[in-house]
């Protein structure tokens, strides 16, 4: 296994693109995941090397932390409120970056091992990965929209925060696992993984992950977008033929 | 076995959707509703979005109705006039009701509209149903009692363009049969179903139609009128899932074959209260859900960049 990995680390290794004292080198066990038929989730091994042009510095032990996230697209969240004895959506907040996925994995409690200002700047944990700007206009207690947001979907198994799933040897070699589920949207997934000393950022690689439909799924949705017309019509001519053939068929069986 | 459908974008199992397809096929079969007020909710609640569930629900109806009249067919228990007769007055109450629709959104609460109207109209034709069809029974167990007359003549039979319907025995003008088809679509168009638990009722008690023809004419007219709401959700919003709906079809034919069947061994009366019961249930369910605390506050829905 480390032999297969110092391999590929010899392959990978242009990849580490920045020349400096502690550098990340990347793998991934696939660089696109195909949303087939019988498709229920995925796991994607996100494997690395730490690469080291002079000997460890000074300080705190080396620490990873590992992300990826889903294409982000714009929310509403709604909240609703007893009006008359019924329970009916009264305020909302319109939030314009979402993911629609986003897993953090790390080497121990994220908080220890990232520094409040690197968090910001590189938006890294779950709150900081939704950027909700300019709600506060939008309705009273705005924060608790954004906060429900996460809520729901942590619930959907959409955003998760696993803390020490991340492998580290050595303080070199690392490796993790990270779940898809299987209400993925199809897009590019972002991987970053970052590289922390004493809560500050030493070292950042990004690299990516393709989701898309494949087969008949992918048949299938494309006329959807591209013919709807064609589409509700066959949609229609399934619909009379299953009806008439169940008719005939239980006809036969009498 | 889990399938992921591809315009939901969800991971399912394929048994539990034939399984929803047949319940609900075999309500339609039995008692000639499209099944549209059931279906509807019941994919909602095993997480299709809603939008899907909507559109793919009618493509569901359109099979087990086609299916059920078929089966209704071989019991001459189709009345084609009247069907075609409701089907004018309702895709005029369609086309109202869309463009109502359309301006709810616009205005916000669409939701609690459709809500409202699921609670208001399932509740009063169930209450109404059940009522009539009790007495009926009660009735039907006294003899001796003064037997009732078929039908009432009222002003209804009054009116001009009368038209002889044959299958259902009726000697009525177009009129109301013509506004009972646009009421039924006008709020088929706003609550996204088929309309056949309005329709069933409005024909029973508005027309004066004998029960044996009633549930096959208004499986006749749910085809054209699902059929309808089909393409054009498949156009406009791109939401129809074609394999969740052929899952959903395939439950839904065996469904409805076997419900027909079934129902032509019941009483017109037990079958009656059957249906007020189920209709009943479902408002009740919608009013507790508007009613009681909800456990999450907060709804996600996706939102478009202003």
């Amino acid at each position: 296994m480390i032999r297969l990995l110092a391999l590929l680390l010899l392959v990978l290794a242009p990849l580490a693109a920045r020349a400096q004292d502690e550098s990340i080198v990347l793998g991934l066990s696939q660089t696109s995941v195909a949303i087939t038929a019988d498709f229920t989730g995925s796991e994607i091994l996100i494997y690395g090397a730490v690469k080291r042009e002079a000997p460890q510095p000074e300080g705190g032990p080396l620490q990873v932390i590992v992300t990826v996230e889903g294409p982000p697209t714009p929310v509403v969240v709604r909240r609703k409120e007893r009006r008359l004895g019924i329970w009916i959506n009264r305020d909302k907040v319109r939030i314009n970056h979402a993911p629609s996925f986003y897993a953090v994995a790390t080497t121990g409690p994220l908080e220890a091992i990232l520094s409040e200002t690197d968090n910001l700047r590189y938006q890294i944990s779950v709150p900081r990965a939704i950027r909700a700007v300019g709600i506060s206009a939008q309705a009273e207690e705005s924060p608790s929209f954004v906060e429900a947001l996460q809520r729901i979907r942590e619930q959907e198994g959409r955003y998760h925060l696993d803390e020490g799933t991340v492998a580290f040897t050595e303080d070199t070699l690392f490796r993790t696992d990270v779940r898809l589920p299987s209400n993925l949207v199809e897009g590019n997934y972002r991987v970053r993984v970052f590289l922390t000393r004493d809560g500050r950022v030493v070292d950042s690689l990004e690299g990516g992950i393709g989701v898309q439909k494949a087969g008949i799924e992918r048949f299938i949705y494309a006329l959807a977008q591209e013919q709807p017309l064609i589409y509700g019509l066959l949609s229609l001519v399934m619909a009379v033929v299953a009806g008439w053939g169940a008719s005939a068929a239980f006809r036969m069986i009498r | 076995m889990q399938l992921y459908l591809p315009i939901a974008e969800v991971s399912i199992n394929a048994f539990l959707l034939l399984g929803l397809g047949g319940i609900v096929g075999f309500m339609s079969g039995m008692f000639g509703v499209g099944g549209g007020f059931i279906i509807t909710p019941l994919l909602f609640f095993i997480g299709i979005p809603p939008a899907v569930a909507v559109a793919t629900g009618a493509n569901q109806v359109v099979a087990s109705s086609i299916s059920g009249v078929l089966a209704q067919l071989k019991r001459k228990a189709v009345d084609f006039r009247m069907g075609l007769v409701l089907l004018v007055g309702g895709m005029f109450g369609s086309a109202i009701g869309i463009w109502v629709f359309a301006r709810l959104s616009v205005l916000g609460q669409v939701d609690l509209f459709v809500q409202l109207a699921y609670v208001f109209f399932l509740g009063l034709v169930g209450a109404l149903m059940l009522q009539e069809s009790l007495r009926s029974l009660r009735r039907s167990k006294k003899p001796g009692q003064p037997v009732k007359r078929s039908h009432v003549h009222t002003w209804v039979h009054r009116l001009p363009f009368k038209v002889k319907f044959r299958a259902s025995g009726l000697y009525i003008s177009v009129i109301p049969p013509m506004m009972v088809g646009g009421l039924v679509g006008f709020l088929a168009a706003i609550m996204g179903v088929g309309g056949g638990f309005i329709m069933v009722p409005a024909m029973i008690y508005l027309l004066g139609m004998p029960t044996k023809v009633v549930i096959g004419t208004s499986l006749f007219q749910i085809i054209f009128v699902t059929a309808f709401t089909t393409v054009m959700h498949a156009v406009t919003s791109q939401t129809v899932d074609m394999v969740l709906a052929l899952l959903l079809i395939v439950g839904g034919v065996i469904g409805a074959q076997i419900g027909a069947r079934l129902g032509v061994r019941l009483k017109a009366e037990q079958l009656r209260i059957l249906l007020a019961l189920l209709v009943l249930a479902v408002s009740g369910k919608i009013a507790l859900d508007l009613l009681l605390t909800p456990t999450e506050f907060y709804s996600i829905t996706p939102g478009t960049l202003p």
